[in-house]
């Protein structure tokens, strides 16, 4: 049952990793830059959170709403302040001004905030864990709805990305931007809509994660968020389907060895699979082989 | 003195060997030792004078060290083209071994500078063989890949820092894994995982620095300039066409990576002497993007560009360190606004057109130029 127990806590952390790494994914496959920002959205979102429930009275859900309002605008405000005057001129210059608004988002909320930790309240506070087995497995509501909402959110990604026009446009965008402009395609629009989602998807990723793990400081989104985009170059960077498995891999990866065989270790061999995975399928599990022309 | 350079300048683009070599590769050389030189013989005036304060003073080393890093650096990023944000891993393992072998040379020797050059020799060749391991896999991924893959690894080698313990025995080097070392004296232990390096004789000083980053700056710019430099950089600008005139890919990209690696086990490894205890937080993902940041506003390729970068960003936030609430935002910013400034096509017009409206040297360097110009057809 230990095994069963762990195997939960390890999907309920790939949950969360899967969410957060749809966030790098999707902006990768738009605008092929690496968004070091994006971990700092989902601490945004958590002490928004945690501002709108202890001061404002909010209930935990309301919060949520406003928290993911308010990431998403600051997603478009980031892309189209630092990202947007950049695009096209290379991925170090992109990949520095995205480092630059990380350090912003750390240290304004370093002043806002200050750097004592915040304990975040569990979204499910009040419900009760569940216990199977003659009470030998639990399972607690947070990694419950930590997969529930993974689940749902990837379902409903899939559909939009698939089935509506904006989701069309998008892939349209990632897969060729300039040929996208001329068929009259909106691709500033198009970019903004993928770093909205993103960044929406980033507060609720902070919150669920924040539920499990309540300790909310200006440097909580570093080490997530690093982990997050292992996850999604784990499964094949700009592939929505690889974010998921490569998330949900890498959490079961992190908390088995933490299990088994070292705490300190963890995050090591977590990086290690990476670098093994890379050597044997170079464009990560699900990525796509991009021949090159001569 | 200016009338001999010019005159060498002369003789020298008679030569075939300088049509190669170019004379970018001087002027580059030229200004880099001046600014090395330059800069610590201003700084040792005013440190005698008396008017540099202690914690400034408390700088030098590691100024030194961040240049030496943001040149090894520079041979990844700007010369063989490749993004790499493990650096700080590299200059961990210099910095551990180092501390190590100076522990152990300090053990029956006491001539100072003989233990820095032998632990600084030791951290290069750990992290040279650090670099060997980790290159020969990885140099096949492209681009970002790369990038994550650097990431990955500085992470690693942070991360086993965290459990590795070294002590002495009665002269003899014990090792441990994942636990405490038992039955050796707190004095005797050198390095305990998380706490790190305790205990260590603090050697370093600016005169070592100095000679870390003319060291680095030498080699650095000497393989840049050499036919292995030459190919690893056409490599760089065009990698099919590289490799359809014969040229080992993998071989190059390996060689600046390993290079690279070694340079900066060294000046890790100056780093851990000039501290007497030093934490394996240290070599975070954050100090492996600021030497990424150094290179890159000091122009990427730059080797007195970074040079210059590095210098005055260790010194900048440590000088207005009673901002502190403010100065980390202000650096933040002013990367953003430099990084857009520098890279927008348009934004970067505008600017270099106010810069030229007000720029005082402006007939100066006209004058240059079109003199330049000239003996150029003429020799031609």
């Amino acid at each position: 049952m230990n095994l069963l127990t762990n195997i939960i806590s390890g999907l309920s952390l790939g949950s969360v990793y899967a969410i957060i790494a749809l966030g790098y994914t999707m902006v990768y496959g738009i605008s092929k830059m690496l968004n070091f920002a994006h971990g700092d959205v989902i601490m945004i979102g958590g002490y928004m959170s945690f501002v709108m429930t202890m001061y404002m009275g909010l209930n935990g859900w309301l919060a949520l709403l406003v928290a993911i309002f308010i990431c998403t605008a600051l997603g478009i405000t980031i892309e189209r302040l630092a990202y947007r005057p950049l695009r096209g001129t290379g991925s170090l210059a992109v990949l520095i001004t995205a480092i630059g608004v990380s350090y912003f988002l750390q240290n304004i909320a370093l002043l806002i905030w200050g750097a004592n930790p915040k304990m975040f309240t569990s979204l499910f506070k009040g419900m009760k864990p569940i216990h199977a087995a003659n009470g030998q497995l639990t399972i607690t509501p947070e990694s419950l709805f930590t997969i529930l909402a993974n689940i749902i959110i990837m379902v409903l990604l899939t559909l939009f990305v698939n089935k509506t026009k904006a989701g069309k446009a998008m892939r349209a965008v990632s897969e060729d931007n300039g040929a996208a402009q001329l068929m009259g395609i909106n691709v500033n629009q198009s970019i903004s809509l993928t770093f909205a989602i993103g960044s929406g998807l980033a507060a609720v990723a902070g919150v669920l994660m924040l539920s499990a793990y309540p300790v909310l400081m200006p440097t909580t989104g570093a080490m997530p968020g690093i982990k997050a985009f292992t996850a999604a170059v784990f499964g094949g960077i700009g592939s929505i389907p690889g974010a998921m498995i490569g998330g949900l891999i890498l959490g079961i990866i992190e908390i088995f060895s933490r299990a088994y065989i070292s705490t300190e270790l963890s995050d090591a061999i977590v990086f290690a699979c990476l670098i093994i995975v890379l050597l044997v399928k170079p464009t990560g599990l699900l990525g796509k082989k991009v021949s090159e022309k001569v | 003195m200016a009338e001999k350079l010019l005159k060498i300048k002369k003789i020298n683009t008679r030569g075939f060997k300088n049509l190669v070599r170019g004379n970018d590769y001087r002027k580059e050389a030229t200004i880099s030792y001046a600014i090395l030189v330059g800069g610590y013989l201003v700084l040792q005036l005013l440190t005698a004078a008396g008017l540099i304060g202690h914690n400034l003073q408390g700088q030098f080393v590691p100024i030194c060290v961040y240049i030496s890093l943001a040149v090894s650096l520079n041979l990844v990023v700007g010369i063989s083209g490749e993004l790499s944000l493990g650096h700080a891993g590299f200059m961990a393992v210099g910095a551990f071994s180092g501390i190590l072998m100076s522990r152990i040379l300090g053990n029956g020797m006491s001539f100072e500078p003989l233990i820095i050059i032998i632990s600084m020799l030791f951290g290069a060749l750990m992290a040279a063989l650090a670099g060997f391991i980790i290159g020969i896999p990885i140099l096949g991924l492209r681009g970002d890949y790369l990038a994550i893959v650097t990431l990955a690894f500085g992470e690693i080698i942070r991360n086993f820092m965290n459990v590795l313990y070294f002590g002495l025995d009665d002269g003899k080097l014990r090792f441990a894994f994942n636990h405490t070392i038992d039955g050796i004296d707190n004095n005797e232990r050198i390095i305990t995982g998380a706490i790190g390096a305790t205990g260590t004789k603090t050697m370093a000083t600016f005169t070592w620095g100095l000679l870390l980053c003319l060291f680095t700056v030498f080699v650095v710019l000497n393989l840049k300039n050499s036919k292995q430099g030459r190919a690893i950089m056409s490599i760089r600008d065009n990698r099919i066409a590289g490799e359809s005139i014969g040229l080992d890919v993998r071989k190059y990209k390996l060689m600046a990576f390993v290079v690279s690696a070694a340079l900066a086990g060294m000046a890790g490894c100056l780093f851990g002497l000039n501290y007497s205890t030093l934490v394996p937080v240290k070599f975070n993902f954050n100090t492996s993007v600021l030497i990424l940041v150094f290179v890159v506003l000091g122009g990427v390729g730059n080797i007195w560009g970074g040079i210059i970068a590095a210098a005055l960003l260790t010194v900048l936030p440590e000088t207005f360190r009673q901002f502190a609430d403010y100065r980390m935002l202000t650096y933040a910013i002013v990367l953003i606004v430099v990084m857009i400034c520098t890279y927008n096509p348009a934004i970067k017009a505008r600017v270099t057109g106010i810069w030229a409206k007000v720029n005082p040297f402006k007939k100066k360097r006209g004058g240059d130029k079109g003199k330049g110009k000239k003996s150029r057809k003429e020799a031609a």
